[in-house]
This record gives C-alpha cells, structure tokens and sequence, in this order.
C-alpha cells in the first residue's frame, strides 16, 4: 500500500481503491470517498465484466483499463493481474496522461503482489473453517 | 463466492434472484430493501430501463444477523429477466453462493417460467457449477392472482427434484416448511429425488419475501459450516 500512497503523492490523484472481481471492497487510499463504496465496487465490477465482454465481441482479449471522464471527477479503472481493479479517483488538478504514466509501475508491484498472495492462498487451500460446527446457532439466527 | 475478512469480522455471500420477465425478482429486493433496519442494509442500485424493467442487475447489501461473531452481509442481486439479456445474465451468476428461482404463478408464463430454468441450468453449466448441490430455493410469486396455477401443477413443471444417487443420502427427508411433505423422497418409479425448498409469495405485499430470504439464507450459511 506504501506503493499506492506514492503513486497518489505523485500523481495529485485524490483516492485510489482496490475492488476485488466479485465487486468488494479491498483497500482503499488517500482520500476517504464521501459516497457509498459498497455500491462503488459492486458497480466498478460490474463495470469491467460488461467491458470484458464487449472486448471479447470485437476480437479483444480483454480492455486492460478504462476511462471515465466527468466535468470535474473522472476515474480510471486498470486490471491488475485479472484479479483486482485498481479505481483511481481524479479532478482537475492532475491530467489522465500523469495518472497514467505515474500508475504503471504501482500496477506491476500489485500484480506481483496479488499473483504471489493468490498462489499462497491456493498453495495453503484451507482456510480455518470459522463456521464449523455452527449448525445450531445458525438455526437459531433464522427461526 | 463467499468471502471471509478477519479484519473487519464479516462473512459475505451473493445470493442471486433469477426468474422471467416481470417475476416479481425486483419487488422481492424492494420489499427487503424497505422492511430491514436502516443501518443493517446499503443502498439498493437498480440499472435499469426507463420502464422498470431490469437492464443489468438489482444490487442490495443486508446484514442478516452475527454468528460466531462475524457478520453475516448478503449481497443480492437480481438479473433481467428479458429473454435478450443473457449475456448480462450470465455475468451475474458469477460466483454466486445461493439462488432464488422467482416464479411467475400466472397460468400463461408456465411457458416463460420453464423456459427462464432451462437458462438457468444451462448459465449455471457454463460456469461449471452444479445447481443440485448448491443453496437453491424456488419462490412461487404472486399467488395474490385469479389466475395463479396450483402448486402441484407448478411443482411437477419447475421443481421435479433431482435425482440422489448416493446411497447414503436416500432417505426421506421432510420439508420443514411444509408439514406432511419431503424434500428428498422416493418416487413411484423407485428412483429416490430431491427437490428444492418451495415457497409462496405475493411479493407486492411482501408475503413470503423473508421467508424465501431466510431460507436460501440459511442453506448458503450451512455449506460454510
Ligand atoms: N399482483 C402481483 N403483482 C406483482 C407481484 N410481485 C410483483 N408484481 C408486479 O409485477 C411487475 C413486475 O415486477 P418486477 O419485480 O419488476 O419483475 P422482475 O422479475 O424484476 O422483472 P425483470 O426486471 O424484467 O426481470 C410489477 O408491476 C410488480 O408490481 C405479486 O406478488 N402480485
Ligand atoms: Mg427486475
């Protein structure tokens, strides 16, 4: 996340947020977002799938990033090893090229990251199982 | 998928709504949406047509309730209905935990009705994942209607059951929500099937809403424990 505070410091962008492929919320950094992050993410998945399809329609693998511009916000949206979005939230006093160009290296570490981390969550499988055992109470919760 | 975060003490789910056009699957998200506490849920995202009708999904968090000290948050989503927005459809259905079969009760969309289960076990094939085995609950919707067929004909169209095949699991088993029923049960032919918890609802009222919620619910909660 170190990377990700640079990056924003760097590139004067205002927030930057980490949505995993299923539509949570994983990280977010720098400024804390005023509006709803569930549906933030939900809506940023579904996003990039919509996207991935119509990639695929016109012959593409996949569209590595997108771009959304407004009158003041705008954000910019980029793959990171097909398992997370990077979202990074910007106004007027930085420009796309600067995001662009200052996020690279950021996404390559992530990508790093998240490959390895995913790799460590195949390698090790099972996750202490919380719920073992908790039939009853689950019953109960839903009487 | 499910997703357990340590940190923040919270298992979430994907709980998807599927059905025909016009089923009732947003009215079910709506009525949750305006019946749970307000700090228990999120905003209800709806992209849809100018005409209500579901473009790509509903979208609503809710907070079920704590279980070994972890909040339990449901994320629902519905899909369009529209025979044409398979493709948006199918999308949604990515690592969904549960799902709710909303059924049109009307007489005139058992067509429709058969037709939206056919998709749903074809999309479902396409991931790879087997709906016989995961948290599956049909809602029998707007039974409010003159014209609403009778359960039995809906239950022998839309929820036949499945056929259990190992030995070890044929049994009856009983509905718990419908006295003198079973959900796994030999039929005459010798073949031993399970069929889907089925409920009855009139959405507009909210009638059998939770119900349906809780239990879809519930069956998605015990495949973690
Ligand atoms: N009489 C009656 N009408 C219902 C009931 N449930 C829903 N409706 C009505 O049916 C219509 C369609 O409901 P929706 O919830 O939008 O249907 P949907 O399944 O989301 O439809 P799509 O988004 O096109 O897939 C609306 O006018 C509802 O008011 C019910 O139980 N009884
Ligand atoms: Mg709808």
């Amino acid at each position: 996340m170190r990377s990700l505070q640079q990056f924003l410091y760097d590139s004067n962008a205002r927030c930057a947020m980490l949505v995993d492929r299923s539509g949570q919320l994983v990280a977010t950094v720098g400024e804390q977002p005023r509006f709803d992050a569930t549906s933030f993410a939900t809506l940023t998945a579904a996003d990039f799938s919509a996207n991935d399809q119509l990639a695929r329609l016109i012959g593409e693998t996949e569209f590595s990033s997108l771009f959304h511009q407004g009158e003041q916000e705008s954000m910019y949206l980029v793959d990171i090893a097909r398992r997370v979005i990077l979202v990074v939230l910007f106004d007027n006093r930085t420009t796309l090229g600067l995001v662009r160009l200052k996020v690279k290296g950021t996404v390559e570490e992530l990508a790093r990251l998240f490959t390895a981390m995913f790799q460590r969550a195949r390698d090790t499988k099972h996750q202490p199982n919380i719920l073992a055992g908790a039939e009853d109470e689950i019953d109960r919760l839903f009487r | 998928m499910s997703m357990i975060n340590y940190a923040a003490r919270e298992i979430s789910c994907k709980i998807v709504y599927y059905g025909p056009g016009l089923g009732g699957k947003t009215t079910n998200l709506e009525h949750v949406y305006g019946r749970v506490q307000p700090n228990t849920r999120g905003k209800l995202i709806s992209l849809a047509t100018e005409t209500e009708r579901t473009l790509f999904f509903d979208f609503l968090p809710v907070d079920l309730g704590t279980i070994r000290g972890f909040k339990t948050r449901f994320h629902l989503y519905t899909v369009p209905g529209q025979v044409y927005y398979n493709a948006s459809r199918k999308l949604i259905l990515k690592s969904v935990d549960g799902i709710v079969f909303v059924a049109d009760s009307q007489v005139e969309r058992m067509e429709a009705n058969q037709e939206a289960m056919q998709n749903l076990y074809e999309n479902m094939q396409e991931y790879g994942y087997d709906l016989s085995t995961m948290p599956f609950v049909i809602q029998y919707n707007k039974r409010d209607l003159p014209n609403a067929a009778p359960l039995p004909e809906l239950q022998a169209a839309l929820n036949p059951g499945f056929e259990v095949f190992e030995t070890q699991r044929q049994r009856i088993a009983p509905d718990p929500y419908h006295a003198g029923e079973n959900l796994i049960d030999q039929i005459p032919t010798g073949e031993w099937v399970e069929r889907a918890p089925y409920f009855e609802a009139v959405a507009v009222t909210g009638d059998g809403v939770f119900d349906t919620l809780k239990a879809v619910s519930k069956l998605v909660l015990k495949t973690l424990a």
